[in-house]
């Protein structure tokens, strides 16, 4: 499989007045053609700000894509002019994000907002966009698509929202399509049709997908592989299966133990003890370790490095690296 | 949408009537506070009047009746739109105010574009370049204008470009005789208004550029922002068209609010210029306690303050979708 997209040791920071944060640091991975990628993690793992700095979507100042290659069907992404990128923004790479009340402009009808897409990309004219419109909202699965097209974000409910979004990130048939945390702020029965339509239009386009999110469940139900990052670094990487099944870093393995009690009737909520460190106040050593129940006295001391402990099965612990090997 | 609308405004309309009377009455509490009354002046200006002439006078006027009585035939005759002579010109009040109300209203509306124009415009290049030397330059002119006395803002502005230039008029509304055709006549009267309508104006545009700056910064915190920057979209459009309309919504508000504090400032401005408008007859009208000129003139100018209110309410539906006139 050829990759798509490919991120070499990705830096993001921010200028705070109270000193620089490494909110993404040495991230890599790659998404091939078709493919399903997670980024999992959670609140301040730095998922989303990888993901917005992808279409260097990062607010200049505070925030700075400080080092790292982004490569997209072979070109440098860091390294594209500003006509280039806008070229890429909307044409080749498309977004959703998590919240689709705010997400659309309160201001302007969804025929205007998707249209813009399609006069920008593909030069379409006015009465082109407007039966494309509705053809996309037809495809999306909004009811009455020519009514709906004329009203503002306001007329709708969220989930017919998120997929007014969807609508406009497929209006140019993107190569990737990057969905943060697109389910999350839905109500749990529009969520899994949200997820269901995502799927059934990757398939149908032949879009790789990068799906951010901490929501295991939407994990095992649409991704290929898995990549689990913690305070701005990839911990762990592996398909769906071999990261549900046999976790490495003990940091997954409280993500899957903490996601367990749904399924479990009458059972505790689990939980992983403390909280993601504050990016200023950074603990010597691997990041986890504060809340590690396997801490070496070594992790107190040093970050562990993103070893394969299986071929395919990168882990950033010494502890897993330690029982690898 | 559109039958809504015209009921909306037709409700509104029945609402400002007593609203407009609320005013009037309030406004007849304020002029009887001044001491002195139009027969004082009036005797006061032919030198030897004796105390029985006063007196005679101030029944002629109707200003010798218990106050009360004053009250409620200055309010039944307001009802009925009917603003009386004028004390000390006799001539109707309507009449007085007619003649100079176009010309107030020209150099309002003016300055109040010009502000408008000019303070979104600059607050919208402030938000986009945040920071940098242009964003500085911006917000410390504006603080500095917003800062400056109109009139003497007024004056600077005719020593300069009246004096020292040459180029414009320093006062006046028209030269009489100078413009043949219709077309000569409004550019004669354009020049004219080029510096009254600056000097109020600028005081606004500066609180307009700072409130834009302000809001478009607020505006480009959201999300929605962030997705047109996704689809591809320039950082003009994005500016002109997703971020301006959201941002706009504070400076109208204010713009409205502010309508009657412009049509006080436009009465000093019309003194330092000499333009022909309600300016020199409110002033008039206070030093002479012409109480039916004043009231009239004050009810007049609630009138325009209620109705701007009301358009600038009919404005936001036009910006924002989700405010709909019911």
């Amino acid at each position: 499989m050829s990759a798509v997209l490919e991120v070499a040791d990705l830096a993001v920071r921010f200028r705070t007045t109270r000193g620089t944060v490494n909110a993404v640091d040495g991230l890599s991975f790659a998404i091939g053609e078709g493919e399903t990628v997670a980024l999992v993690g959670e609140s301040g793992s730095g998922k989303s700000t990888a993901a917005l700095a992808l279409l260097r979507l990062i607010a200049d100042p505070p925030g700075r894509i400080a080092a790292g290659r982004i490569l997209f069907e072979g070109r440098d992404i860091l390294a594209l002019r500003e006509e280039e990128l806008r070229e890429v923004r909307g044409g080749r790479i498309a977004m959703i994000f998590q919240d689709p009340m705010m997400a659309l402009n309160p201001v302007y009808t969804i025929e205007r907002q998707i249209g813009e897409v399609l006069a920008l990309h593909a030069g379409m004219g006015r009465e082109a966009r407007a039966k494309e419109v509705v053809e996309l909202l037809r495809l999306v699965g909004v009811p009455a698509p020519a009514e709906r097209a004329k009203q503002y974000p306001h007329n709708l409910s969220g989930g017919m929202r998120q997929r007014v979004m969807i609508a406009m990130a497929l209006a140019c048939k993107p190569k990737l399509l990057i969905a943060d945390e697109p389910t999350t702020a839905l109500d749990v029965t529009v969520q899994a049709q949200v997820l269901d339509l995502i799927q059934s239009l990757k398939d149908r386009f032949g879009m790789a997908v990068l799906l951010i999110t901490h929501d295991l469940g939407v994990v095992a139900e649409t991704a290929h592989r898995v990549i689990v990052m913690y305070a701005g670094r990839k911990v762990e990487e592996g398909t769906t299966a071999q990261i549900f099944k046999d976790p490495r870093h003990p940091y997954t393995q409280g993500l899957l133990e903490a996601a367990k009690w749904e399924e479990v009737e009458g059972a505790m909520l689990r939980e992983i003890p403390g909280a993601v460190p504050s990016p200023f106040d950074m603990p010597k050593g691997c990041a986890f370790s504060p809340r590690c129940g396997a801490a070496l006295p070594r992790c107190r001391e040093s970050v562990p490095p993103l070893v394969e402990v299986a071929p395919g099965r990168p882990v950033a612990c010494f502890v897993a690296q330690e029982r690898a090997s | 949408m559109r039958g809504g609308t015209v009921r909306f405004v037709l409700r509104r309309l029945a609402q400002l009537v007593p609203v407009v009377l609320a005013i009037a009455a309030l406004n007849f509490a304020l002029a009887k506070l001044a001491p002195g009354d139009a027969a004082d002046i009036l005797a006061g200006q032919m030198g030897h009047a004796t105390l029985e002439f006063t007196e005679q006078l101030r029944r002629e006027f109707g200003l010798d009746l218990p106050i009360l009585e004053q009250f409620l035939a200055y309010m039944g005759r307001t009802a009925r739109l009917d603003l009386g002579i004028s004390l000390i010109q006799q001539q109707p009040v309507a009449e007085l105010i007619a003649d100079r109300l176009p010309a107030t209203l020209l150099l309002m509306v003016t300055a109040l574009v010009l502000a408008i124009a000019t303070g979104v415009a600059l607050g919208v290049a402030a938000a986009r370049r945040q920071g940098t030397w242009v964003d500085n330059l911006i917000s410390v002119s504006a603080l500095l204008v917003y800062a400056t006395p109109a009139f003497w803002l007024g004056l600077m502005l005719i020593v300069f470009f009246s004096i020292r230039l040459d180029l414009l008029p320093s006062g006046g509304m028209m030269r009489i005789g100078v413009a043949q055709t219709a077309l000569g006549q409004v550019l004669d009267v354009a020049r004219h208004l080029i510096l009254p309508a600056a000097t109020l104006g600028l005081f606004y545009a500066a609180v307009y550029a700072r409130l834009m700056r302000a809001s478009m910064l607020e505006v480009y915190g959201l999300d929605f922002i962030t997705t047109a920057r996704a689809k591809g979209l320039s950082e003009g459009t994005i500016a002109w068209t997703h971020a301006l309309r959201n941002a706009l919504l504070p400076v109208v508000t204010l713009a409205g609010m502010q309508v009657g504090h412009l049509l006080g400032g436009s009465v000093l401005i019309e003194t330092v210029f000499g333009w022909p408008g309600l300016g020199r007859l409110v002033f008039d009208a206070l030093v002479q306690r012409d109480l039916n000129l004043l009231l009239g003139i004050l009810f007049v100018s609630s009138i325009v303050v209620v109705l701007v209110n009301l358009a600038v309410d009919l404005v936001y539906g036009f910006l924002d979708p989700r405010i709909t006139h019911k």
